[in-house]
């Protein structure tokens, strides 16, 4: 474009002429000049937004069609890299505390039927009668006939199974896969394990959830996907959960007992190594709830933890370790045994007449109701309901299980003083045996209280203090005596320095008042006790010696017997190795050190 | 001159496009090998816990007490008892051999091997 001048000397020449201004030229040329360049500068400025819009579009598009796409496509894994994930099933493993499996998965397969698409429905049938025996030919022929279009044959069937199914060659039988949950060592801690069952079903998956146990109290662990799979481990020892329940088992039948229950716990951590109760079940095929008679009489009640019962003089020693703890009396101390003791329209007897009096000592060695009775009164109630509180009798235990929570210790409602001496030879209050072992780890581990796990712990968290460790050491002494030569001389076992409390207590009956023939026998052993490791609490239901001339029910003849048994079998594996005992002039020599 | 650069860019072109197929097909190939070995990982795990499940329930204890009883005889299994934990002192020294060498000569003599250490 050729530039025009502002000042053509044409025009102003013309213009100087005519006599007018010649400036007016130059402004009127320079406007124009100007409206051009504006006109230029907005086309520019024009198609610089267009093009801005249309990236913006453009970008716009580009999130919006990959929405779209991960909205509408099928998710699937990344291909590329390495993927980390290790899960194989949608509920994570259970294991002891040495990795020995205790819960697994297995894949297996469902069977269904859908009728319409079926070819010889009689014929179908009948074979799939001849392959499960439990199916019935008449009502399969019906189900496949009738009107509906989807029907489940069987939940689990085994790959043998499958095969046979194959065989028959309908296209209506169909599989869908499934994942069973599977107990491996089968009956074995079936309380502890509870059950797993399934949830929401669909064809191709079906959730699986636990019904009780840990299997219940973890489910969200066992089935969160971020876990990766991680076992759940528990404290329990598959070879001492074995040799318990056996001799527990066989300890029931030569006791003629209707249940049993064991709890054996490390009296540092809680940890409890064996917890067995029996009869039993196997949670393959868990059994369906009770719907009649007392909870207490079906497989699936649980007697060590859900249980409560009167434990009986196995209460003694809290009475005694308190006593001796506040400084009110010393293990040589005499106590009045004068029976019967009496207390309003109440009378406290003996088992037999311990004469005038006895040390505190020997109150427990001999179990003499009227001693600790007496001590009870010094302690006072208020006292006691608080030194039982912090011993954790009171509550339900903080153990990992559904079942746990229910069990809420029966209590006196008033807690008078009369309340108060019953319950401090084990009547009044009524307790499960982990919670017995339980306040038993704490009295003689030193003194710190522990709180009952079934989770794997590494080393001991000490708990608060409950009683000295003095205190600890001597009632560690008196339980050793009671073995040595008190009411449970049946519960030695050479080289382990057992020591223990019995504790018998009639059966309450439902209607109220107590059986005059029926016990719970409790046996309440710690070992070794010059340093103390383990806690077993052995309890039956309504045992009954009969090797004697009249049927023995004391704690002392059956279950103190069973208990030594058990730990017997027990401490061996437990890596304990039998020691002599160290003699008191040893014990003196390593004092005076 | 021209005519040359044409057809060495045409023939780059060409080699470009080769290889950038090649690689293309490569990629794809790995992916599908990646996949492959995936699915394979996936079914080997599966097997693997198969595995450990049948592993557990033929060690489950009540089976191997059936065995140790059923084998008895030859195995004289026994629960661990306290009994048979034993100190180093109570164990025997080995007895010495006494060795009896070939007789050769007229005059031989005969006599316990001390092992020195």
């Amino acid at each position: 474009m050729t530039r025009r001048p502002l000042r053509p000397l044409a025009h102003i020449l013309l213009a100087r002429q005519r006599g007018e201004n010649p400036d007016v030229i130059e402004r009127e040329n320079i406007r124009q000049r100007h409206e051009v360049m504006r006109d230029k500068a907005r086309q520019r400025a024009e198609s610089r937004l267009l093009v801005l819009a249309a990236v913006f579009l453009l970008g716009f598009m580009v999130v919006g069609a990959r929405m779209a796409s991960l909205a509408s496509s099928v998710p699937h894994e990344p291909e590329l890299g390495f993927s980390e994930s290790e899960i194989v099933a949608q509920r994570s493993d259970i294991l002891d505390r040495n990795g020995r499996i205790l819960a697994t998965n297995l894949i297996t397969n469902s069977l269904y039927a859908q009728p319409q698409i079926m070819i010889d429905k009689e014929r179908a049938a009948r074979e799939l009668a001849m392959i499960f025996p439990e199916l019935d030919y008449a009502e399969l022929v019906r189900d496949f006939t009738g009107p509906r279009k989807f029907l489940w044959i069987k939940r689990r069937i085994s790959p043998e199974q499958q095969q046979l199914v194959h065989d028959i060659g309908d296209p209506g039988l169909l599989f869908g896969p499934r994942e069973m949950r599977l107990y491996p060592n089968g009956r074995l801690a079936a309380h502890v394990l509870g059950g797993a069952a399934f949830g929401r079903e669909g064809v191709h998956s079906a959730e699986i959830i636990g019904v009780a146990g840990v299997e219940k109290t973890f489910d969200d662990f066992l089935r969160d996907p971020a876990e990766n799979g991680a076992p759940l481990q528990l404290s329990l020892d598959l070879t001492i959960q074995t040799a318990a329940e056996r001799v527990l088992a066989g300890g029931m039948k030569l006791m003629n007992a209707r249940g049993a229950a064991a709890v054996l716990m490390d009296v540092n951590t809680g940890e409890v190594i064996s917890l067995v109760s029996l009869p039993d079940f196997d949670p393959n095929t868990r059994p369906a709830l009770p719907t009649g008679g007392a909870a207490a009489d079906s497989p699936l009640f649980n007697h060590a933890v859900q249980g409560l019962y009167e434990l009986g003089s196995t209460f003694k020693i809290f009475t005694v370790a308190q006593a001796l703890d506040q400084g009110l009396v010393t293990p040589d101390t005499m106590v009045d045994t004068r029976g019967p003791l009496k207390w309003g329209r109440y009378s406290i007897r003996d088992f037999h007449d311990y004469g005038k009096q006895l040390s505190v000592n020997d109150v427990i060695v001999k179990s003499s109701n009227i001693g600790s009775a007496r001590l009870a009164m010094d302690i006072g109630a208020e006292a006691q309901k608080t030194f039982l509180g912090q011993l954790g009798l009171l509550e339900p235990t903080p153990i990992e299980m559904v079942e746990a929570r229910g069990a809420r210790p029966l209590r006196p409602s008033n807690w008078s003083e009369i309340s108060a001496m019953t319950i401090s030879y084990g009547h009044g209050l009524s307790a499960s045996p982990l919670h017995l072992a339980a306040a038993y780890s704490s009295l003689v581990n030193g003194g710190h209280l522990v709180k009952p796990t079934l989770l794997h712990q590494n080393g001991a968290a000490q708990g608060e203090r409950v009683i000295s460790a003095e205190t600890s050491a001597v009632i560690r002494k008196m339980l050793r005596q009671v073995v040595v030569e008190g009411t449970a001389t049946f519960g030695d076992v050479p080289g382990y320095s057992v020591g223990g409390k019995t504790g018998t207590a009639d059966k309450p009956k439902p209607q109220g008042g107590y059986y005059e023939d029926r016990v719970i026998a409790t046996f309440a052993a710690v070992f070794p006790t010059d340093r103390p490791r383990f806690v077993l609490v052995v309890t039956l239901d309504e045992p009954e010696e009969t090797s004697g001339e009249e049927p023995r029910r004391t704690a002392g003849w059956t279950a103190v017997p069973v208990g030594a048994e058990m730990i017997r079998r027990m401490a061996p594996l437990l890596g304990l190795r039998p020691e002599i005992e160290p003699s008191a002039g040893d014990l003196l020599k390593l004092t005076s050190n | 001159m021209r005519s040359f650069l044409y057809i060495t860019a045409a023939l780059a072109v060409m080699g470009l496009a080769f290889w950038a197929y090649n690689e293309n097909y490569k990629t794809q190939q790995a992916l599908r090998d990646t996949a492959r070995v995936q699915a394979e990982i996936g079914g080997l795990r599966e097997e693997l816990a198969v595995l450990r499940a049948e592993w557990a329930y033929l060690n489950r204890p009540d089976r191997l007490r059936a065995l140790a009883d059923a084998n008895f005889d030859r195995l004289g299994l026994l629960p661990l008892m306290p009994e048979q934990f034993g100190r180093v002192d109570q164990i025997l020294f080995p007895p010495d051999e006494i060795r009896f060498d070939e007789l050769t000569g007229s005059i031989d003599v005969m006599g316990r091997l001390e092992v020195t250490q």
